[in-house]
């Protein structure tokens, strides 16, 4: 095993799957000579050729418009967004298309697309590079979501999407491509979706969160004196209610951490799940610490907005009085 | 823009059109037509929902599809919706289709035409898709997209239209231009002097055709699909026609449209005109014609009947196909 930063693992991801599997292609804004404004996808262009590593030119609707028709030519698009925000034209061809088009063929044709995207703020960096939009995607039918928090779950995410049958959007924390370092396999390496994680094991509080909101509950679980067990969703869709429903019933008390807007975000969602099926486990509500029903603030502002330890310290402290 | 030269009101013959293909494009035209007017009694007659008529559009999509071979993908719009017909689709599918039913699923494989895109222009990229992914992979299949003039509104249209150009696609563009989107006239959808102009923009060569003239058609499209397989890249065709029908059974054109002009169009229809040059050229007779027509009655009988006949689908099926590998819990509601 090799010790990679999470976009290494995505690159190394991207490297495995296109030489194991020749109808795998890579097509995006910059992805080819660039390779990749995060270089998430250096190397393809040399090693694979302009024909599997696609400099496209600058239209979201039109790469993800195209990457339909290229499943029905018999080939599995791997699209990069360049960033979040710049993904919002792309979700008409989703919405209309890409979440329908095999149920639209009575499940005759398969459209394996996988969209990849770095995602999520923090980053000191202009207007509409620091969205998390994952609402968007996993409300849609027809579509699943994986969100890494890990270089091996970076990996083995990207690397079961690009192999899934569905359309899948993987939403890689930016936050942490170059902060999260750790071991991952060689070769061929797949995480399957719908499967968390237990981040870290403990008994009287569970912190669920995903992609760069799992380190620093981490960080949280470190500095509070009540034990923290952190729950990595990894899946929002297929979500491992299962692993979600065990911890709940372990510490009785949930803490969900999203960056997104509050608003119908998929905390809620868990939420709702936790309150479905888990009344009789809780000893208190189920507290959010996220984002606000703002817009992504300038980055001067974006650690007020931001979810952060002492957020979260405070909803830990909450839930443990009541 | 270049103009293409007519056919059918001059008289003049088609290189390599001999009267087995001429009244193979008529048999096409005959099919769409009686389709469609079918449609429209069925419609009435409570056996189909709301159905978008393409009265006067069947020289276009007959004289489009007779250019291409059937290993070419077609990218219908709603306009187009029984242009599978051409293509050996039974028109119970279709029919199923305009009822609702599941059973108007097909796979775009089986013949080679996608599904039917209800949204205006999102298909435009899909075809291009396609036409590029064939290239890539060194089929000659080229692809055809289906769109009308307000489509050319659209940031679908650019964007398919541009990445097709961009990556010399065999792919062809095929406006109907009938001069409305429903009640919104051509005017105000372009400035443009022609939409065939905004080829250009593009660098790839737009041409304008009488859409009523079917072999004009036919000739204008067999020259875009000779491009396309030489590498030459997409083009753009606008044929230009008139609606002489309302944009669906649920509009009531009378409220925006010229009353005057309809009738003379529907005087001067796609059919007609092409039934007068057969004519002329001795080549349909009034027990041809009659035989013709008798047969694409038929099989429109036979479709509805079949369509009919189709037992309700189960409830079940709502969660059939939505995934390959459904997520737990999708069932929930």
């Amino acid at each position: 095993m090799a010790e990679r930063l999470l976009v290494e693992a995505v690159n190394d991801a991207l490297h495995v799957e296109l030489a194991r599997d020749d109808s795998v292609m890579v097509m995006g804004e910059d992805v080819g000579r660039a390779g990749g404004v995060f270089r998430a996808t250096a190397g393809l262009l040399e090693r694979f050729g302009a024909d599997r590593c696609v400099d496209t030119p600058l239209a979201e609707a039109g790469i993800l418009g195209t990457a339909v028709g290229l499943c029905m030519a018999g080939w599995r698009p791997v699209c990069e967004m360049q960033y979040d925000a710049f993904s919002y034209p792309c979700l008409d061809q989703l919405i209309t298309h890409v979440g329908r088009y095999h149920w639209r063929t009575g499940g005759q044709m398969d459209f394996p697309i996988t969209l990849r995207m770095p995602y999520g703020g923090g980053v000191r960096a202009p207007e509409l590079h620091d969205d998390s939009p994952e609402t968007y995607y996993v409300h849609t039918p027809g579509i699943k979501v994986a969100i890494p928090s890990t270089p091996a779950d970076a990996k083995g995410l990207l690397a079961s999407a690009i192999r899934d049958p569905d359309p899948v959007v993987v939403l890689e924390p930016k936050l942490i491509y170059r902060t999260e370092r750790g071991e991952v396999p060689e070769g061929e390496h797949l995480v399957p979706l719908g499967k968390a994680r237990i981040a870290r094991e403990g008994d009287d509080v569970t912190l669920v969160a995903y992609g760069a909101m799992v380190p620093l509950c981490l960080r949280a679980a470190d500095e509070l004196d009540a034990s923290c067990e952190v729950v990595d969703v990894r899946t929002l869709k297929p979500l491992d209610e299962e692993t979600l429903l065990a911890s709940a019933a372990k510490t009785g008390r949930v803490v969900i951490v999203q960056e997104a807007p509050r608003v119908a975000g998929f905390g809620a969602e868990i939420a709702a799940v936790l309150a479905e099926k888990a009344m009789l486990d809780l000893r208190g509500p189920v507290l959010r610490v996220t984002g606000f029903d703002v817009p992504y603030p300038y980055w001067k502002l974006e650690d007020a907005y931001m979810p952060s330890v002492e957020r979260i310290g405070t909803a830990v402290r909450r839930l443990l009085e009541f | 823009m270049v103009q293409v030269a007519g056919v059918i009101d001059e008289d003049r013959e088609v290189d390599g059109l001999g009267e087995e293909e001429l009244l193979a494009i008529y048999r096409s035209m005959i099919l769409l037509r009686t389709y469609d007017e079918r449609s429209l009694v069925y419609h009435r007659q409570g056996r189909i929902g709301t159905y978008a008529i393409f009265w006067n559009h069947e020289a276009m999509q007959a004289g489009s599809v007779h250019a291409l071979s059937d290993d070419d993908w077609i990218f219908p719009s709603y306009r187009e919706s029984a242009i599978g017909l051409l293509r050996g689709m039974p028109p119970a599918t279709v029919l199923h289709w305009w009822r609702g039913h599941p059973a108007g699923w097909w796979n775009p494989a089986d013949y080679n035409v996608a599904s039917i895109c209800v949204p205006i222009a999102t298909h435009v990229p899909h075809a291009a898709g396609l036409a590029w992914g064939k290239k890539l992979k060194g089929e000659r299949a080229c692809a055809i997209a289906y769109f009308g003039d307000g489509a050319t509104s659209e940031g679908s249209f650019h964007e398919g239209a541009n990445f097709a150009a961009v990556m010399q696609a065999p792919l062809i563009l095929f406006c109907n231009n009938n001069q409305w989107a429903i009640s919104t006239p051509l005017s105000a959808q372009t400035r443009t002097e022609s939409l065939a102009d905004k080829a250009v923009g593009y660098g790839m060569p737009g041409v304008r055709v009488d859409g009523g003239d079917v072999l004009a058609v036919y000739e204008a499209t067999r020259e875009a699909v000779e491009r396309a397989r030489a590498g030459d890249g997409p083009s753009f065709i606008e044929a230009v026609t008139y609606r002489a029908a309302p944009h669906a059974t649920a509009d009531d054109p009378r409220a925006y449209i010229d009353l005057e002009r309809v009738e003379q169009e529907k005087k001067n229809e796609c059919v007609g005109r092409y039934e007068r040059y057969l004519r002329r050229l001795s080549v349909l007779t009034d027990e041809l014609e009659a035989a013709i027509k008798a047969e694409a009655t038929e099989a429109m009988r036979q479709g509805i009947a079949a369509a009919e006949a189709e037992p309700e689908p189960d409830p079940a099926l709502v969660f059939e196909n939505a995934y390959v590998n459904p997520p737990p819990g999708f069932r929930d509601g």
